[in-house]
């Protein structure tokens, strides 16, 4: 039961960062695509009836993390205070970017918007690598289950870091070409005209670039925490993982060449997936590392809750995403197609 | 000041406090944009229709504003109340995650819909649009109220040896007696909050004389649902709210009511100011045995005073709670009032040439804002000094990583970030009322030609 709800949290985590993240990523290459204003709007009307519905995913996540296993949510959220509190700043900041924008049709009003919304996509996209970085790294946890990270320390990756060092900013470099690749392959399946030429443009580069980075982000893992191959050796299935990510970046890169919108979008998500899906592979079954001593690691044996919570929680999980999925399906159905730009909003 | 304690108190009731601002809104509008919907299915005249667009527009700002303060409550649980989060996350962490898991998603795919899906959908579907918005809202609502009735009344849980709590019954959490009275008393809040707002701009417009024909068509619905949300604020709910309060809580009772010692046939006090150092109440003016009444439903019943209860279960704030309860309650009769004779001239068919009450009306709106925040921190302030009343103290309730000065900082830079949220609401707002419906009207008669051709 507990290895089930391991498995439902990493997913609904997982599809927080396949969903959010073409809407941060669109954010990040917001300015780099959108050379006008009206190019801009474009891009927002690409992500402006889903993007709350992705945000969504955050907040289910966090319930569902917070409902199976207490004690991790709340060492890890009061550890991570501070750039948490950052966070839910640039989330706020972001969520009035794309949608006071619309409100006057005054340019200052739009650039400066249209600003606060790049600025905050592109900070947020790297604070969530950086957060998964922390995660993989392991936290300084003493035998209370709890942590206080500052921001940062030394800049190395050892037991009383900060929240950043090499490494973590590595992931969160990692995380931003990441998602911005991602967001442009997004883009360029819902636009057309100058902004679609850019999107692919960007997403090209940026899956080249993510071949340099995926390599240089995993030796750099080995080389943090051995350990993390442990459950490789194990299960050699696990496999799969890193051969899936392999396939669709190399995919990702041939349908750009081939110009090919909406394939390439699904091998992004499809490598983002494996990514994550491998993270939590090589986790299993610790949710949270500590840095400091293996036997403080939170893992799924002695931060869930009861095993009654947990089967009642199976029941309305199922049915409640069940649900959601018919109402994404159906968001997602009604606003297929590429955009236009008349009539109202955004 | 500077105590850890003091700070992450203030810290959670700075924002959500402000965060309920906007839910308040949003949920009362939710129930009046289907009724236009509905009056226009029904109808089929265009001005129902362009009203409920009007309103879904004011409603999409206060979602957004709510959305965004909402998700720093979500974290708040873990990141300053962190002992509490572990303490409890084996019982609340069910509701809090059925939240998202049900009301969340169902809100935010429907209000994509219903805002920007009117032509794609046709009618009914955007009728159904609008109603699943209104259900998510109120889902949301019932889920988060479920949470805070456990933390008022605990139900449903076993200890465990490691001391904290776990989950026996999850029928016994979502049937919590306290949560249904309280949601029905609360939802009612909401709904004064949105029939108000709506009654207000209407006279607004009636008023200034600009498109009062839109303005009358809301004052006639914002009087009618806000005379039934006020009564059914007092009677039966608030009345409810009181019985639980009494049979669960009767420390709070008393520190409500200011009542220091016990009495046989215990006053109503109407007015007066609770003086903590000679225990009294100075300056009051008193019902005599309506409290016993209320509360037991006889005359004679005794009441305990706050001398029955060992000081340290007193609620450490003893005037907020007497002067926000009194407060709610006060303003409560008086929108019972004020409705009443409201929708007495409408009916005589004076009251759009009756200027006073039509200026009441406008005046109003920040009212309701009021008793709801007012409503709140009498629960809340109540429940103290018992995070989970009688299972965990709201000492021990903290981060324990979590220092006052970071705190602080945090606490600092919400204010900073709401302020700046105000002003940029406040401007928004009224960029939409000055264009009011008939600007949509206008619009709308610009792009009918076009309108076959998009998307
Ligand atoms: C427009 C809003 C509004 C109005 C007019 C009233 N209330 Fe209220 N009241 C609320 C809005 C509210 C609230 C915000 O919804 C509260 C706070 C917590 C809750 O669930 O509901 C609440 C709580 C609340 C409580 C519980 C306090 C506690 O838990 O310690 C009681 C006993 C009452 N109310 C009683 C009344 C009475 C007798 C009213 C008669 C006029 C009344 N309320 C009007
Ligand atoms: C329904 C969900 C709610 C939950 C679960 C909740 C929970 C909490 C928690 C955990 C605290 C901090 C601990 C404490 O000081 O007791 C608190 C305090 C407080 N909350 Fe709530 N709250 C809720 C709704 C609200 C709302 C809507 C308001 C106001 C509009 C509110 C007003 C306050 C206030 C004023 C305090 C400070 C109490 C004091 O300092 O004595 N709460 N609440
Ligand atoms: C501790 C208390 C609270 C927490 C943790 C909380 C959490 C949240 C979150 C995360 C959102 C954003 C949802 C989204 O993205 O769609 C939200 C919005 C909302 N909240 Fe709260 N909330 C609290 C208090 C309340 C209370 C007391 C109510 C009313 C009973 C309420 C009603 C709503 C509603 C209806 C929304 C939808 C947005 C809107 O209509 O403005 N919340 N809340």
């Amino acid at each position: 039961m507990e290895t089930l709800w391991f498995v439902l949290v990493a997913f609904m985590l997982t599809a927080y960062v396949v969903l959010d993240g073409f809407d941060l990523g669109a954010g990040a290459i917001h300015y780099v695509v959108g050379r006008t204003s009206q190019e801009r709007r474009s891009v927002l009307r690409a992500i402006g009836p889903v993007w709350d519905g992705n945000e969504v995913w955050l907040l289910a996540a966090g319930g569902a993390l917070y409902f199976a296993f207490p004690v991790v949510y709340s060492s890890s959220f009061s550890g991570f205070y501070l750039p948490l509190m950052m966070v839910l700043w640039l989330i706020m900041l972001r969520g009035l970017g794309v949608e006071l924008r619309a409100h006057i049709d005054n340019d200052l009003w739009r650039t400066a918007w249209d600003v606060v919304f790049s600025g905050a996509s592109v900070l947020l996209a790297i604070f969530l690598g950086a957060a998964l970085g922390n995660v993989v790294r392991g936290v300084p946890l003493d035998a209370s289950g709890y942590f206080f990270e500052p921001l940062w320390t030394t800049f190395r990756p050892e037991a009383n870091a900060g929240i950043l060092d090499w490494y973590t900013v590595l992931a969160g470099v990692v995380a931003l070409v990441t998602l911005a690749t991602h967001g442009a392959n997004y883009v360029a399946v819902k636009t057309d005209g100058a902004v679609n030429e850019r999107c692919r443009h960007i997403a090209k580069f940026g899956a080249m670039t993510l071949v340099v980075l995926t390599a240089a982000s995993l030796a750099a893992t080995v080389f943090v925490r051995p350990t993390i191959l442990d459950n490789f050796r194990a299960h050699a299935w696990g496999a799969v993982f890193p051969l899936a990510a392999v396939v669709s970046l190399g995919a990702m890169i041939l349908f750009r060449i081939r110009v090919n919108d909406v394939n390439a979008f699904v091998a992004s998500a499809g490598y983002i997936i494996s990514m994550l899906g491998g993270a939590a592979f090589a986790l299993f079954p610790v949710l949270l590392p500590a840095s400091t001593s293996a036997e403080y690691d939170l893992t799924i044996h002695n931060s869930a809750t009861g095993p009654y919570a947990m089967s009642v929680g199976i029941v309305w999980w199922t049915i409640g995403m069940t649900l959601a999925a018919c109402y994404f399906v159906f968001l997602y159905r009604s606003f297929r197609g590429k955009v236009t730009l008349d009539g109202e909003g955004y | 000041m500077d105590d850890a304690l003091t700070v992450h108190r203030l810290h959670f009731a700075f924002t959500v406090t402000y965060h309920y601002l906007f839910p308040q809104l949003t949920m009362g509008l939710a129930p009046l944009i289907v009724i236009f919907k509905s009056l226009y299915l029904w109808k089929g005249e265009e001005r129902f229709n362009i009203a409920a667009r009007f309103w879904a527009k004011i409603f999409a700002v206060s979602f957004l504003f709510g959305v965004i303060t909402g998700i720093p409550m979500e974290f708040q649980f873990g990141t300053n109340w962190a002992a509490f989060a572990r303490f409890a996350g084996g019982v609340i962490g069910q509701t809090l995650a059925m939240e998202g898991v049900f009301a969340f998603f169902l809100e935010s795919a429907f209000l994509g819909l219903f805002l920007y899906g009117e032509k794609r959908l046709g009618k009914k579907g955007h009728w159904f649009a609008a109603l699943m918005v209104f259900v998510g809202s109120w889902l949301s609502g019932f889920f988060i109220i479920a949470t805070d009735a456990w933390m008022q009344h605990p139900v449903g849980y076993t200890l465990m040896p490691d001391g904290s709590v776990m989950l026996q019954s999850f029928w016994a959490l979502i049937s919590n007696p306290w949560a249904w009275r309280q949601y029905c008393h609360n939802m009612g809040g909401a709904v004064v909050t949105g029939s108000f707002a709506m009654a207000s701009l209407g006279a607004f417009y009636v008023l200034t004389k600009a498109q009062a024909e839109y303005g009358k068509l809301f004052v006639r619905v914002g009087i009618t649902v806000a005379l039934i949300a006020s009564c059914w604020q007092m009677f039966p709910t608030g009345d409810w709210q009181g019985k639980m309060v009494a049979l669960h809580q009767p420390v709070t009772l008393a520190a409500m009511e200011g009542l220091f010692h016990s009495d046989e046939g215990a006053p109503m006090v109407l007015i007066g100011q609770p003086n903590l150092e000679t225990q009294t109440l100075d300056n009051s003016i008193e019902v005599p045995y309506v409290l016993s009444i209320l509360s037991y439903k006889r005359w004679n019943a005794e009441v305990k005073g706050l001398d029955a209860f060992p000081k340290e279960n007193w609620p450490d704030n003893i005037a907020l709670l007497y002067y926000s309860y009194h407060i709610m309650v006060g303003l409560g009769t008086l929108f019972s009032a004020i409705m009443a004779l409201a929708v007495f001239l409408l009916w005589r068919k004076k009251l759009f040439t009756t200027a006073p009450v039509l200026w009441v009306l406008m005046l109003a709106f920040p009212m309701p804002f009021i008793a709801n925040t007012a409503g709140w921190i009498s629960a809340e302030v109540g429940r103290q000094p018992w995070l989970v009343y009688n299972l965990m103290r709201t000492e021990h309730g903290i981060s324990p990583m979590v220092s006052s000065g970071n705190g602080m900082f945090t606490l600092l830079g919400f204010m900073g970030m709401y302020t700046v949220l105000s002003i940029l609401f406040l401007f928004i707002m009224w960029r939409e009322i000055e264009h009011g419906p008939a600007y949509l009207d206008s619009l709308d008669a610009e792009l009918a030609p076009a309108a076959g051709a998009v998307n």
